[in-house]
Formats: C-alpha cells, structure tokens, sequence
C-alpha cells in the first residue's frame, strides 16, 4: 500500500497547456476521485501518473519512490481503462491472471489470486469464456479483476463505468466501493459523472482547465464551493449565484438581510434546495416561470432581482407558471466569492 | 408507389453492376478454363458451350511435363516466399509506426509509399538489369524477390497499418501497466491479434509475385519464374496449350485469395469481422 504525492505537474501539448503546475496528494487507502469536464486535464494527468503519458516537468512518488522516469510496469501501479481494454485473445482467467504471469507467480498463486477477485466480482462461473461472449458489464467486471488480483498498491480508474447503462452504473457503483472498500487499494478515479465522484470518493478533486480548483470531501465541495465554477459544475441544479454588495456588515437582498463579516461587491452563492419559501413580500423574491416535477422534488426555474434562479421544493408545494414567493436563505448555508476572480472571499 | 420503383431501379442497377464485376472477372477464367479442359475443340468451337465438348485432361498432363516447368515452379515459389519474407519484414514496421505513432511528414510518406507503384518498371528494366548484373544478382530468385517486394510494399504497409490500427491502443497500454516493456506488449499482445491479418498481408505478397511476369522476364534468363518461362515457351504452342499454362498458374493464386478473403476484406474496411 500506498499514496501518491505529485508535486508541481506539467504538461503542454505544442502551444497548449494541458495541466500548470499541478500539486496533488493522495493519502494511503484513500479514494480521491478526479471530477472535471472534457479537456479539464484530468485522463492526461492520470495517464502520467501511469506512465503511458510523459510529463513536460514536475516529479511524481508512489510510496516513497519518485517513478517520474520509469516505465508503466514498474510504477507498482494497476489501471482500469474506459474501454475495459481486457484482451479479447485471452480467456478471462488468464485476462485476471495476466499481471501475476508478468510477475512470475507460480501456478498455484496465480490461480488463488484469480479465483478471490473473481469472486470478489462476481464473474466465478466466465472463467473459462472469452470477452467476445461477455456483455459490457461482465467485461468491466473482468477489468477490475484484472486490476484487483495483482494488489497494486494503486489503482488508477479511467472513467471505468462511463460505457455502461445507466442500471448497471448504478449497481457497479455501489459494488466498486465495497470492493474497493475492502481491498484498502489507494485510488484514483477520473470521471465526469459528478454522481459517481459524489458517491465512491473519499474526497473529490475538481479540475479545470488543467488545475485543480479545489480538493475536498464530496459534502463540502457541494456546499461550500470555493471557485464560482466548483459551484457550477458540481450539484444539479448547479448553485445559484447572485451579485451583491455588503454595506454596513450587512448584504441586503428585497426584503432579506444577511449578516456578514465582508464588506463590497460580492458574489453569493446557494444551492437551490437550501432555501426556504415564504409569503412573497418577506425574503428575495422570486418568480416562477417553470415548474418540473422531478418525483422526489420540483425543480423551479424563476427571476430574482433580474438574475436566474433554480430552486428545489418539496414535491407538495403548490407551483404554478407566474406564483411569486418569498426565499428566505441560510446565513450557514451561503457561500461568498470575488465577482472578479470567481474565487472564495 | 413511385417510391417503390426507384427503389426496385436502384436495386437493379446495384445487382447489374454486381453482375458486371463478377463477369468481367470470373468470363476470362472460364475461357481459360475452357480452353485448358476442352482442348482444340473448345478453343476454337463457337459459339462457345457453357461445358467442353469433350472433358480431357490431356493438355494439363502434357503442358506439366514439358521440361522445365517443374523448376520454373520452384524458382517463382522461391522468389514469392522471399518476397513474402521480405514485404513483411520490411513493411510490417512501417504499417505500425503509421498506425501508433504520429511524426512530422507522415501524410507525405503514405504518399511516397503510394506513389511508388506510380513508377513504370519498364523505364527501371535497364538500369536494374545492370545494376543486378555488378551485384551478381542477375538470374536469381533473389534478385526477382527483390523487385517484387518493391512491387508488394506498399500493400503489405498500408494493410498492416489499417491492421494494427484496428487493435486498440489500450491493450497495448494495458499490457505495459501490467507489467510488460514495449516489445512484451507486442510479443504477447499485438502479434496474436494481427496474426491472422498478418498471413493474408504475406499471401497477398506471395500471390502478387507469383502473377508478375514483367521484371520476372527482363531479369532472368536461365532461371525464369514460371509466368516469365510460360510466356517463352507457350508463345510458340497451340493454343489449347496456353490456356492450360494460364489456367495452372491462376489456380494458386486464387484459391490462396479464397482462402485469406475474409481478412483482405476486413483489413480494406468492406466488412468487419
């Protein structure tokens, strides 16, 4: 077992920067996952971790070893790819068994190892098959074992759930965690899906534009976001975001007041379910102009002192096209950032 | 309704063009095939019935015995697996550097590889007659060979390449993360997977050799391929002796293309497999 520390990470593709200067550190045991959208960075910062992918400066220690310069097979590290990438040529026993055929395990170890991931994942009775005669699931389930039955003492995942339907994800999710859970495997995992993030990451590291903008535990980069684009990228609906100016300790918005510590033009931001409503002439108003239904709760996109909000209601509250209301917001549950920078003031 | 119609025309017009490949392939063979079978009869019979007056397979029996056809067999089998060998050899790598790597000029040296078939042999004749002399290559299998594989080059490095970039990179990648350097990854990976791809690329370097006959011509004289002694020693038989020669040294060929087809379709992207 195993953290990774990387320190100082870059990496320019010709003109364009893909990742500046990048600090990370990834405790032992720890699952940090990778959240960003496409282009952010974040499969080419997984890919140098792995070594498929060289570095333009900066250095990278798994353990106490900086493996910077060496090969993929000796970074001690195993990865599962977003195509599963298990051999179609092999049998998914030898597909499992493939990292301790490398290694030169005897017989009897090898076929110890295959059989606890295997039953760790559940493919037991596909041993014997070929990955043309299994569906996509049982084919990352092969990925995984493959990844498991060596121990590595990291484990990078490239968006391993992204090929599958959105049933399976949810079932694979669930498993990938326990799995891993029991494993104590360190890992990486990058994703766009900030559901998957949310769900399996001990902490989540959200990048953007080749930098991290913010790494936290999935509760606190959801409600306390430190950069306007953490806010908007993480949560559905994303947080809401108002322009306000703090006078007198005090930020006045309607007939809402908030204390605070700041003074001068700020941006505030909320996440649509931490409002409460009230009768329209108490609170910021707002007004409805559409009303969704989501089953669990209405999701309702309204004006408010000329900005666009999307709050989230109880599925009972009585919405309609053109109702006004009352919000009244959660001094605890605000955030405030530099209008100019998008950065937490 | 009308709909209908052009849909029936164009259904039409598609089996008809089917219908014209398939005859303006498969009529000389049957000719030929005629002609080797039916004897003088047939060659000169018409109009031509769609089976030979007489079946005989005297004129193959007599044309395989004429003296030096047996060893000129053996040299075009010679100089085919050399060509084999060597496009491969040769051309595999280049087909995965095009297919793995990206480097400057890359457009430009797909092209140059193309554009080497543009170049008539009959301009390089002299030279290369000259050139083999002072090499003491002239007559031999491996001078032919090397003709050839200059001729099947660029099929076995644009095929290979369109076959190794079908293998997904990330099994390579896989295959690295898990332990193996780069020629492992190859070895255990890569290779089992174009194998069969592989065979086709070298049949279809064997079989583009065996047809040769022009360079095979100029640049031997005692020890002629089989295509290049055919066309000197039936140049001066009957004619029902030809179409058997003709017929022998299309057998090969074909059933060696029947055989691979399969590949040579999936590598060229008509079907996938």
């Amino acid at each position: 077992m195993a953290g990774i520390i990387i320190s100082s990470v870059s990496k320019k593709f010709g003109p364009t920067t893909a990742l500046e200067r990048l600090d990370l550190t990834v405790s032992d045991g720890e699952f940090v996952a990778l959240l960003g959208p496409s282009g952010c960075g974040k499969t080419t910062l997984l890919r140098i971790i792995a070594g498929l992918e060289t570095r333009s400066s900066g250095k990278i220690l798994i353990g106490e070893n900086d493996v910077s310069d060496l090969p993929p097979a000796r970074r001690g590290l195993a990865m599962v790819f977003q195509n599963y990438a298990v051999f179609p040529h092999l049998s998914v026993y030898e597909n499992i068994a493939f990292g301790l055929r490398m290694q030169k395990r005897d017989d009897a170890f090898v076929k110890q190892k295959v059989q606890r991931a295997a039953d760790l994942l559940q493919i037991g009775p596909y041993l014997e098959r070929y990955p043309a005669k299994l569906s996509g699931g049982q084919r990352q389930r092969v990925a995984v074992a493959r990844a498991l039955a060596v121990e590595p003492s990291v484990l990078l995942m490239d968006e391993p759930l992204s090929n599958l339907d959105a049933l399976l994800r949810l079932e694979m999710r669930a498993e990938l965690k326990s799995v891993l859970k029991e494993a104590g495997t360190t890992t990486l995992y990058v994703t766009h899906d900030q559901t998957e993030a949310m769900g399996l990451a001990d902490r989540i590291a959200v990048m953007h534009k080749g930098v991290i903008e913010q790494i936290d535990t999935p509760t606190r980069v959801y409600s306390y976001p430190e950069t306007q684009f953490v806010g908007g990228f993480v949560g559905s609906p994303p947080m809401n975001f108002l322009a306000v100016t703090a006078k007198d300790r005090l930020i006045r918005l309607g007939n809402l007041t908030l204390p605070t510590a700041y003074q001068g033009a700020a941006l505030l931001g909320f996440r649509g379910e931490d409002v409460e409503l009230v009768s329209e002439h108490e609170g910021l108003p707002f007004k409805v102009n559409v009303v969704e239904p989501m089953g669990s709760h209405l999701l309702l996109t309204g004006q408010s002192l000329g900005e666009r909000l999307r709050i989230v209601v109880p599925p009972q509250i009585d919405a309609h096209q053109g109702h006004s209301f009352g919000l009244n917001l959660n001094v605890e549950r605000i955030v405030l950032l530099d209008p100019k920078t998008g950065k937490k003031l | 309704m009308t709909r209908g119609i052009s849909k029936q025309i164009t259904a039409w017009i598609y089996a008809s063009g089917i219908g014209l490949l398939c005859l303006w392939v498969l009529f000389p063979i049957f000719l030929i095939g005629l002609g080797a079978f039916g004897g003088r009869p047939a060659v000169y019979q018409w109009p031509k019935s769609l089976w030979p007056p007489s079946l005989s397979f005297n004129q193959l029996a007599v044309f395989l015995n004429i003296e030096g056809v047996g060893s000129a067999a053996l040299q075009s089998i010679e100089a085919a697996s050399l060509t084999m060998v060597l496009s491969l050899a040769l051309g595999a790598p280049a087909g995965y550097a095009l297919a793995r790597f990206s480097f400057k000029g890359m457009t430009l040296f797909r092209l140059i590889i193309l554009m080497t078939r543009a170049f008539p042999l009959a301009i390089l004749a002299l030279p290369l007659t000259v050139l083999f002399l002072r090499l003491n290559l002239y007559d031999t299998a491996l001078g032919v060979a090397l003709v050839h594989t200059a001729l099947a080059l660029p099929f076995a490095v644009m095929i290979t390449a369109s076959l190794f970039a079908g293998i997904p990179r990330e099994l390579e990648e896989a295959a690295w993360v898990f332990g193996c350097s780069r020629r492992q990854a190859f070895i255990k990976i890569v290779l089992p997977l174009a194998l069969p791809g592989l065979v086709a690329a070298s049949i279809f370097a064997f079989v583009i050799s065996w047809n040769e006959v022009f360079a095979a011509s100029v640049l031997t004289v005692q020890h002629r391929t089989l295509t290049a002694y055919l066309l000197t020693v039936l140049s001066e038989s009957p004619l029902h002796y030809r179409f058997a020669g003709g017929f022998i040294l299309i057998i090969p060929s074909v059933i060696f293309i029947f055989a691979v087809r399969r590949y040579l379709f999936a590598l060229w992207g008509v079907t996938s497999r």
